[in-house]
C-alpha cells in the first residue's frame, strides 16, 4: 500500500504506542500535520514549541517512557532547542520531529531554513536528517530505540517536507525501536561491592536521577535497609528513596542541610549509585568525600572517573546492581553510625523557619505537602522556589518531582505539568513557580485552559529573582542590579484572562483552607502567593567551596 | 614523545565528522591532525585523530564510543608517524 511519509511517521509513531504529542504547526511540517488529522494520536496544541518540548519531557518525565514533540522548520525548530538541551542533561527519553524546508532548497537560504541538523548536533544523543523517504523506516524506530537504551537521551529527527509528501509502497513494517536489555553484571565486581560494604564503617549512599531511570527505588530501599546504610539524594535523586525513612539524609551539595554535607565528609565509603558527581551536589571536587572510597555505578561508561576517579567503578544497570549485591549482603544495624547520624542531624538539622510565618516558602510548601494526595506530582521551575521545593516537599515516591536539574530552565514547570497530567490521568499535577520563572512559559496557559487539566500553579511571588538576588547579596557585596521586578502583574487577573480559576493568597484570611480546597476542585488552577522578597536559601555552598563550608544565615529560625 | 593517534571506525555518511569535530570542540579537547576515508565497500570510513597527550584521552575515547555512529575505537602508538609530517609539510607548502 502506497503511503506518504508523513502517513509512514504517524503509522510508525502509533505502533511504537504512541498516544499522545504535543507540537505546533508550520509550512515545513503541514504535510505531517494532515496526517496526524487521520491519526488516533492525540495532539496537544502548544502556544511555543519550548512549550511542546517541555509537555513531551513531562510526559516522559512522569512515565519513564519515550515522549514526542513536533515543530516546523526555521523558528520552530530554534524555539525546542533549549527543551531538548535540558533533556540531554537530565537523560530524558524525547524525540523531536521537525519540518524542514524541501531538500532541493537545503542551503539556499530558504524562507524558515535553519541548519537543525547542526544546531541539534551537541544536545541530542543522537540526530538524524532524512535524505530518501526509506530512511523514515529505519530512523523512526532506531530514533526510540536510542532514546530509551543504556543511559536515556533526547532524539532529533529533521524531515525535509518533499520526504513527507514522497509515497513509498509499504510491505512490511518496522519492529518498533525498544530500549537494549541490559548485560548481566561482573560477578566478582558485585562480590567486590560487598566486601568493601562489609568493611566499611561509615558508608553513605549517594544516589540521583538514575535510581529513578532505572526503575530501582524499591531495590534501594530494601538494600539500604538491610546494610543500615543511609541514604543523600541529588535533586534528580529526590523521591527514589522515601523521605520518611530513618536512613534518609534529603539533598546534598550546594542547598543540602549541613548535616547531610557533613556526614558526607565523615563517610569513609561513598556509593554513588546513578550519579554523575555534578558540581551542585559536590562542591569543591577534590574536597568531596576526601575520606572516603568511592564506588560508583553508572550505565554510562563515561561518567566514571570523569569527575571524581572511582576506587570501584561498576558500569551497568544500578537495578541489576541492586539485586545482585542483595543475596550477598549482610544484614547490619550500624548502631555507632546510626548513632553518629543522629547526632549530626540533631545539632545541624535543615532549619526550618518559625511557623507562625505563613510567609515564609518552607513554611508554605510543608503545608502544601500534608494537604496534597499521596502520588501527587511536583514539577518545579528553577530559582529559590525549587531549592524550597528541595529541602522542605518530603517525597515519597519516585517520579513524584519532575524538576530541570542539570540545565536549570526557568519556564519548565508549567509545561511539564501540562504533559505530567496529560500522561497520568487522575493524578493532580501541582507546579511550584516563581514569578521571574512562570512568565517564561506564561503562554501555556492557554494550553492548560483549553485541555482543562488537573494541574494546580503555585507563583510563589517575591518579586525578585530571587535566587540571583540572594547570590548578589551574599557573593557581590549587596550591589543589586537587574534583579528586582518593577512591575507587579496581578497574576490572578491574567490567569482568568486566560479562563483559569485563580485565586490570590494575600486577599484570603485562611489561606491553606483555600489551598485544600482548590486541591480537591477537578480541572486547572492558577494560585499567586506572596511570600517574603528578600528571603535567602540557606544553607548554600558558595560556588567553588567544599561542601562543609556551607553559609548557614542569619537566624530568623525557631 | 610522539604524539597519540585515536583511530576510529565509522558509519560513512554525512554528517559524522561533524559528530566527532562537534565533540571535540565542546569537550574542550584539541585535534592537530585529521585523516579520512573510506574502506571497504565505502559504507564505513576510517579516521586518524592525531590528538595532543593529555590525560583526558581515555574520557575522550569513552566519549566517542557513545556516538551512534562510531563502531570502533581506539588509542594507536604503533602507527607510521611519518604521513602526519608528509601532510604538515603539505599544508605548510604554498
Amino acid at each position: 500500500m502506497k503511503r506518504t511519509g508523513a502517513q509512514i511517521i504517524t503509522a510508525l509513531l502509533e505502533r511504537q504506542g504512541i498516544e499522545t504529542v504535543a507540537g505546533i504547526p508550520g509550512g515545513c511540517n503541514l504535510p505531517l500535520y494532515d496526517a496526524l488529522r487521520d491519526s488516533p494520536i492525540h495532539h496537544v496544541l502548544a502556544r511555543h514549541e519550548q512549550g511542546a518540548g517541555f509537555i513531551a519531557q513531562g510526559m516522559a518525565r512522569a512515565t519513564g517512557k519515550a515522549a514526542v514533540c513536533l515543530a516546523t522548520s526555521g523558528p520552530g525548530a530554534t524555539n525546542l532547542l533549549t527543551a531538548i538541551a535540558d533533556a540531554k542533561l537530565d537523560s530524558v527519553p524525547i524525540i523531536a520531529i521537525t519540518g524542514q524546508v524541501p531538500a532541493s532548497m537545503i542551503g539556499t537560504d530558504a524562507f524558515q531554513e535553519v541548519d537543525t541538523y547542526g544546531l541539534t548536533l551537541p544536545i541530542t544523543k543522537h540526530n538524524f536528517i532524512v535524505r530518501n523517504i526509506e530512511e523514515l523506516l529505519e530512523v523512526v524506530p532506531e530514533a526510540f530505540h536510542i532514546a530509551l537504551s543504556g543511559r536515556p537521551g533526547p532524539v532529533a529527527i529533521d524531515v525535509p517536507k518533499d520526504m513527507q509528501t514522497q509515497t513509498l509502497d509499504i510491505t512490511e513494517w518496522p519492529e518498533p525501536g525498544k530500549a537494549d536489555a541490559f548485560p548481566p553484571c561482573d560477578p566478582e565486581a558485585i562480590r567486590q561491592l560487598a566486601d568493601r560494604i562489609h568493611r566499611a564503617k561509615k558508608p553513605v549512599l549517594y544516589i540521583g536521577g538514575g535510581i529513578i531511570a532505572s526503575g530501582a527505588s524499591e531495590d534501594l530501599a530494601a538494600f539500604a535497609r538491610k546494610n543500615g546504610i543511609p541514604v543523600a539524594c541529588t535533586l534528580s535523586g529526590l523521591g527514589a528513596f522515601p523521605a520518611n525513612d530513618p536512613l534518609y539524609l534529603g539533598m546534598l551539595g550546594m542547598h543540602g542541610a549541613q548535616y547531610t554535607n557533613l556526614l558526607l565528609d565523615e563517610a569513609d565509603l561513598i556509593l554513588a549509585f546513578g550519579v554523575r558527581f555534578d558540581d551542585r551536589a559536590t562542591g569543591r571536587v577534590v574536597e568531596f568525600c576526601k575520606h572516603a572510597d568511592i564506588i560508583h555505578v553508572d550505565i554510562d561508561p563515561s561518567e566514571i572517573s570523569k569527575i571524581k576517579p572511582a576506587n570501584l567503578a561498576i558500569v551497568g544497570d544500578v537495578g541489576n546492581v541492586l539485586r545482585s549485591v542483595m543475596p550477598m549482603l549482610h544484614d547490619n544495624e550500624r548502631s555507632e553510625w546510626r548513632g553518629r547520624i543522629m547526632e549530626l542531624k540533631d545539632r545541624f538539622p535543615l532549619r526550618f523557619p518559625v511557623p507562625q510565618d505563613p510567609l515564609h516558602p518552607m513554611n508554605f510548601l510543608q503545608q502544601l505537602s500534608m494537604r496534597t494526595e499521596p502520588g501527587t506530582i511536583i514539577t518545579t521551575d528553577v530559582g529559590q522556589h525549587q531549592m524550597w521545593v528541595a529541602q522542605a516537599y518530603p517525597f515519597q515516591r519516585p517520579r513524584t518531582l519532575l524538576t530541570s536539574g542539570g540545565l536549570g530552565t526557568m519556564g519548565f514547570g508549567l509545561p511539564a505539568a501540562i504533559g505530567a497530567a496529560l500522561a497520568r490521568p487522575g493524578i493532580r499535577a501541582v507546579c511550584v513557580s516563581g514569578d521571574g520563572s512562570i512568565l517564561m512559559n506564561l503562554q501555556e496557559l492557554a494550553t492548560l485552559a483549553e485541555l482543562n487539566l488537573d494541574v494546580t500553579v503555585f507563583i510563589m511571588n517575591n518579586h525578585h529573582l530571587g535566587l540571583v538576588r540572594q547570590q548578589q547579596e551574599l557573593f557581590y557585596g549587596q550591589r543589586y542590579f537587574a534583579t528586582q521586578f518593577g512591575a507587579d502583574p496581578d497574576f490572578a487577573r491574567i490567569a482568568e484572562g486566560f479562563g483559569l480559576r485563580a485565586w490570590d493568597l494575600g486577599e484570603e484570611t485562611d489561606p491553606m483552607e483555600t489551598v485544600a480546597r482548590t486541591l480537591n476542585q477537578p480541572g486547572p488552577c492558577v494560585i499567586n502567593v506572596p511570600v517574603h522578597q528578600t528571603e535567602n536559601v540557606l544553607p548554600m555552598v558558595p560556588p567553588g567551596k567544599a561542601n562543609r563550608e556551607m553559609i548557614i544565615g542569619e537566624l530568623t529560625y525557631a | 614523545m610522539p604524539k597519540p593517534v585515536i583511530e576510529l571506525l565509522v558509519n560513512n555518511h554525512a554528517g559524522v565528522m561533524s559528530h566527532i569535530t562537534g565533540l571535540f570542540a565542546r569537550r574542550a579537547f584539541n585535534i592537530d591532525g585529521i585523516l579520512c576515508g573510506p574502506v571497504g565497500d565505502g559504507n564505513t570510513s576510517r579516521m586518524f585523530l592525531l590528538v595532543d597527550e593529555d590525560e583526558r584521552i581515555p574520557q575522550v575515547i569513552k566519549q566517542l564510543e557513545k556516538l551512534h555512529d562510531v563502531i570502533n575505537v581506539r588509542e594507536r602508538n604503533d602507527y607510521d608517524r611519518t604521513i602526519f609530517h608528509r601532510l604538515h609539510e603539505f599544508v605548510e607548502s604554498e
